[in-house]
């Protein structure tokens, strides 16, 4: 059951109320978990609380409601010459949902998280109260709200600062790697790049794991227009079967694999081409069919990097499971929140379409992550378990002190909270 | 540059009064909103007008306030060039509530109809003054025939829509447009989560159409299009067979 906020007063009479099963805060739903979604219980959405309340010209400083999104802060603001500072890989995300995961983008070695560049937040709490929390004035519930995946209340505001860009476009270097340790290598000599992240072919085995591909962007001085939003072509209707099997992966990763130079390249890209590739087909994730997938993302520590990631890889590799999408960025020590997603290290991100193996596939990754002192990303996990949970994250003591003082009767759930018992059973 | 023109919209903070506010401020327009809820009215216009660049004021205004409507009108007309105004706000609580306690049916007529007529009267003097402009009156598809589920709301939407007939015949006179624009079901607080709504449009669909609608100077229209082969279905049914049915 769901209830939509229409505007801002509504929201006491929603998360005011005592709701059998609880209820979950739920923005545009990109999220890959479960941490909007709350079976048997009542879920709260913002898509209605989408409004800029403000902006400073002179510092960037933006206040938005929840429901505001990276596209509607692209088509306002990039034309003038603004952009957000952290951005997630689908420009459909709300920017409460970016608060509550804490994410990170292609920036985040130099940039950091989001949260990080969140001044102010207007919070209700389930009592009905509405409070301003920001990382000096309150700190610990602060933090407790970014990363927090909803469960500390509604943010009714949220304050941060955006960036000056020269243009609407980056130029984009693009190479590829023949292996792990050089594609790691690349990495490392590109750490001074704004931006960076790279593709990995996740069926290549042998002397070949850990191919793919390494792009790194910088702001182009161009004076070109901002492009528009491209016309958007989208997936009709959800496939019976899923189009992404090991035979199609394969072909594609080679394909795609060979499309870059050795040598290198680089091109002019749009912003919204660069950050959001995906968004330019959609409903993508129909091409998975009825199923759908799992996504599994996590982060390693540097020092542990070539060895976890090749025993992820070799994992991944020979379980056969048909990953065309896997990413890997290297993450700085930036975050903003107890239970934030990054440390420095190197992260990786593997899609599976959904199937029966894919559990013990991805308890197998977990294991592997845990051994390396590693974490799993909330905002793409629907399959962690408590015990792993806790081990991951050491601030969980930290962030349970704070929810059980916002929220004492345990009115904001989610599939997620309970999953993970985040709440101490 | 195009001659100044004001859109007045009258409830403004429902999601329909925002998809407008949105359509009408790339234009360039000057919006004034118009609502009870101050607050939220800020809110967008402030919202407005980092987005689009637009000049927009927020203007209190209740419905339910009758000795209060030849002032607002007054003081939305002290602007220069074309008035518009879209008439947003109603009052739809449950039949079965308004059953129980009939006091409310006449809190729904009061606001549906008599605020609506109120108001409109009050700006249909300044319209005509300037020899132009457009007037969008949001109606419903409850409002053409009685029924079971919502005959107190229809009552007061049939009502509407036939004064904004005679109104469309009156300002027809001095070059100014009024459209009628029946709305079926719309994704809005008066349909969400209720059950056996069917064929929702998005409040930014609504204002696209009605605002094509009002360009192309059509006098009646259904939002979306297809209520009106329903409508004239539900128009045509003989009464003696219609009051035995509950739809």
């Amino acid at each position: 059951l769901a209830a939509r906020a229409e505007r801002a007063g509504d929201l006491v009479k929603v998360i005011g109320e005592d709701r059998r099963g609880g209820i979950s805060i739920y923005g545009s739903g990109r999220s890959y978990g479960d941490s909007a979604l709350n079976s048997n219980g009542h879920s709260c959405l913002t898509g209605r609380l989408n409004r800029i309340l403000g902006f400073d010209e002179a510092t960037g400083l933006v206040e938005v409601e929840p429901g505001v999104t990276f596209r509607q802060l692209m088509d306002v603001f990039l034309p003038k010459g603004w952009l957000v500072p952290v951005t997630p890989g689908t420009s459909f995300a709300t920017i409460g949902g970016a608060v509550a995961h804490d994410v990170h983008g292609k920036n985040h070695e130099s940039d950091g998280s989001f949260g990080q560049h969140v001044t102010e937040i207007d919070l209700m709490t389930p009592d009905g109260s509405l409070r301003t929390l920001g990382p000096r004035s309150r700190p610990a519930w602060f933090r407790a709200t970014c990363g927090g995946c909803g469960l500390t209340g509604i943010m009714t505001r949220i304050a941060f600062r955006m960036r000056r860009v020269p243009s609407g476009y980056v130029r984009v270097a693009k190479r590829r790697l023949e292996t792990l340790e050089s594609f790691l290598e690349a990495f490392e000599e590109s750490r001074d790049a704004s931006y960076s992240v790279g593709w990995v072919d996740a069926l290549a085995r042998g002397r070949d794991l850990g191919r793919g591909i390494l792009e790194t962007a910088e702001p182009a001085a161009d004076a070109r227009p901002v492009a528009a939003a491209t016309r958007e072509r989208a997936v009709p209707f959800e496939l019976p079967l899923s189009l992404v099997n090991p035979m199609s992966v394969k072909a594609f990763n080679a394909v795609y694999f060979h499309s870059a130079s050795k040598e290198g390249s680089t091109a002019l890209k749009s912003y919204r081409s660069f950050l959001y590739p995906l968004d330019a087909v959609g409903d993508w994730n129909r091409i998975y069919g009825k199923r759908g997938f799992h996504q599994f993302q996590c982060v390693v520590p540097f020092s542990e990097g070539g060895n976890a990631l090749r025993r992820l890889l070799e994992t991944i590799s020979s379980s056969g499971a048909p990953s065309s999408l896997t990413v890997l960025k290297r993450l700085g020590p930036g975050r903003a929140g107890y239970l934030s997603f990054p440390m420095e290290g190197y992260t990786l991100a593997v899609d599976f379409p959904n199937s029966a193996a894919v559990e013990s596939l991805y308890r197998d990754l977990v294991h592997v992550t845990l051994d390396h002192g590693g974490r799993v990303y909330l905002a793409k996990d629907a399959l962690l378990w408590p015990e792993a949970f806790a081990q991951m994250y050491p601030e969980l003591g930290e962030f349970r002190q704070v929810i059980a003082e916002l929220d004492p009767a345990a009115r904001l759930q989610s599939d997620m909270a309970r999953r993970l018992q985040v709440r101490p059973c | 540059v195009a001659a100044p023109e004001t859109w007045v919209l009258l409830g403004a903070s429902s999601p329909i009064g925002r998809a407008f506010a949105e359509q009408v401020a790339r234009n360039g327009s000057h919006l004034i909103l118009a609502g009870r809820d101050i607050e939220d009215l800020e809110a967008t216009a402030a919202h407005l007008r980092i987005a689009t660049a637009a000049s927009v004021e927020v203007s209190r205004f209740d419905a339910g306030d009758l000795s209060s409507h030849a002032a607002a009108a007054e003081g939305w007309a002290q602007q220069p060039g074309r008035l518009n105004v879209v008439l947003l706000f109603a009052s739809m609580p449950e039949q079965q509530d308004m059953d129980d306690a009939p006091d409310l049916a006449r809190d729904c007529i009061a606001t549906t109809y008599l605020g609506a007529v109120s108001i409109l009267h009050h700006l249909a003097p300044h319209i005509e003054a300037r020899k132009a402009g457009t007037v969008i009156g949001i109606g419903s598809v409850a409002g053409d025939r009685g029924r079971l589920k919502n005959y107190i709301y229809g009552s007061a939407k049939s009502g509407l829509h036939t004064y904004l007939a005679g109104l469309r015949n009156r300002l027809a006179r001095s070059g100014a447009h009024v459209l009628t624009a029946k709305l079926g079901f719309v994704d809005t607080a008066l349909t969400w989560g209720t059950p056996g709504v069917f064929l929702v449009a998005s409040p930014q669909m609504v204002a696209r159409k009605c605002l094509a609608a009002a360009r192309r100077k059509r006098n009646v229209c259904y939002v979306p299009w297809f209520w009106s082969p329903i409508m004239l279905i539900i128009r045509l049914v003989p009464e003696a067979i219609f009051k035995r049915l509950s739809i």
